[in-house]
């Protein structure tokens, strides 16, 4: 019982940060619940039995593309053009 | 209920979810951050679905530890490929979605 | 995107949801029992985890196909990121970061061979240890002590498809045997251990290429 508590309340957390990373209007913040959204997936693949998963998941799927992502949005804020609100 | 289900049903959300927010978000890094949201939920579905009887299933783990390596190598092109839209043109959008905005 | 078609777009994946998840839930349970498969070919797979004999030897295509990818992401992205000024000299008057490099990488090092080493019996591979390695790469550039990055060489670009062409080759070598990539038993667990070490390196170089050659050289 406790168990499925936690995977609901994990599931309910994985969705927030998920519309959070769609829906917040700056950039940066949508990239930093993205990398929250990966760090909750590798809770996820430990609740599942999966600790490979969770070690590819939270060097890869986190760190690297959340690395990679914030990259590109410090990239394009440098080079925003005045005016561009994108 | 078991929490495989969950994780399925949590899955099926987060791809849904995700194809909505590349259909309907048009700055193209969020369309990278959808399609990555529709990965992970993906394979949720395909890792869930397989123990929602209990017991571990090693054949998914192994597709799902694949893919997120390939998931990844597919973001990378595609920022490459959105910054060099940025640097010539100056755009984040895609041409006939930024018209209507 | 005009109003009305972003409702449809709304309302249709909510639709979607609930027949995916109507779907799932009606779903029988399936006659073939993939766990208990991989079960009983395990002792001929020449490694005793599980993830790892379906990863290398049961779908060791999928792994061979997947490192492919990845070179070609690489490719990719050199093809089309614009050609980058090669004058960037060792900057000086940063010695915290070069010192913890020097700390550091020996470690990430060791413990990617660990994680390699155990990828035979328990969690952990050549993807896992790829990661670590790549972590040290990236580490080495920033400290400036890998100056091999900034004019990829012979040597950089033989360990970046190494791994795959080792795995060709292996593969290449077995084909006489009628299936892509069916070890004899005897020979597996070496077979493995060796394709392993090629893709922990030439996954750690992608890797680190994949977030190297997108940066920036000033973010460097």
């Amino acid at each position: 019982m406790m168990s499925l508590t936690f995977d609901l309340l994990l599931g309910v957390a994985l969705l927030w940060s998920a519309w959070h990373t769609l829906a917040t209007a700056d950039l940066i913040r949508a990239v930093v619940s993205f990398i929250v959204f990966g760090l909750l997936m590798v809770l996820a693949w430990a609740r599942l039995d999966a600790p490979d998963i969770a070690l590819a998941e939270a060097a890869i799927g986190a760190g690297l593309t959340g690395a990679l992502l914030l990259d590109s949005v410090g990239h394009l804020r440098a080079r925003r053009r005045p005016g561009d609100n994108g | 209920m078991s929490s495989g289900l969950v994780y399925a049903v949590v899955g099926v959300l987060l791809f849904v979810l995700g194809a909505a927010g590349m259909l309907l978000l048009p700055h193209l890094l969020r369309k990278i951050l959808a399609f990555n949201l529709l990965g992970s939920g993906a394979f949720l579905i395909l890792v869930g679905l397989a123990q929602r009887d209990g017991g571990v299933d090693p054949v998914p783990h192994a597709m799902v530890l694949t893919g997120i390596v390939v998931a990844v190598a597919a973001t990378a092109l595609a920022l490459a490929l959105l910054r060099r839209l940025h640097a010539l043109s100056g755009r984040t959008q895609l041409a006939d979605e930024s018209a209507d905005e | 995107m005009n109003r009305a078609l972003r409702a449809a777009v709304v309302l249709g994946a909510g639709l979607l949801a609930a027949l995916l998840v109507a779907a799932i839930l009606a779903l029988p349970v399936p006659a073939v029992r993939l766990p208990a498969l991989v079960a009983a070919h395990l002792p001929a797979s020449g490694v005793t985890h599980p993830v790892t004999a379906v990863l290398l030897n049961f779908r060791g295509y999928d792994t061979l196909l997947e490192v492919a990818v990845l070179a070609l992401a690489l490719v990719g992205l050199l093809a089309q990121s614009p050609p980058r000024e090669l004058t960037h000299a060792p900057s000086p008057g940063e010695p915290v970061l070069p010192l913890l490099a020097r700390v550091l990488v020996p470690f990430l090092i060791l413990s990617a061979g660990y994680l390699l080493w155990a990828g035979a019996h328990r969690p952990g591979g050549a993807f896992q240890a790829g990661a670590v390695l790549a972590a040290a790469a990236v580490v080495l550039h920033l400290a400036r002590l890998w100056p091999a990055w900034d004019r990829p060489g012979r040597g950089l670009r033989l360990g970046l498809v190494g791994g795959l062409l080792l795995f060709l080759a292996v593969a290449a070598a077995l084909l006489a045997g009628g299936t892509l990539l069916r070890y004899p038993p005897q020979l597996a667990g070496t077979l493995i251990l060796l394709i392993e070490i090629g893709l922990t390196v030439s996954l750690g170089l992608l890797l680190a290429g994949l977030f190297l050659f997108l940066a920036e050289p000033r973010s460097l």
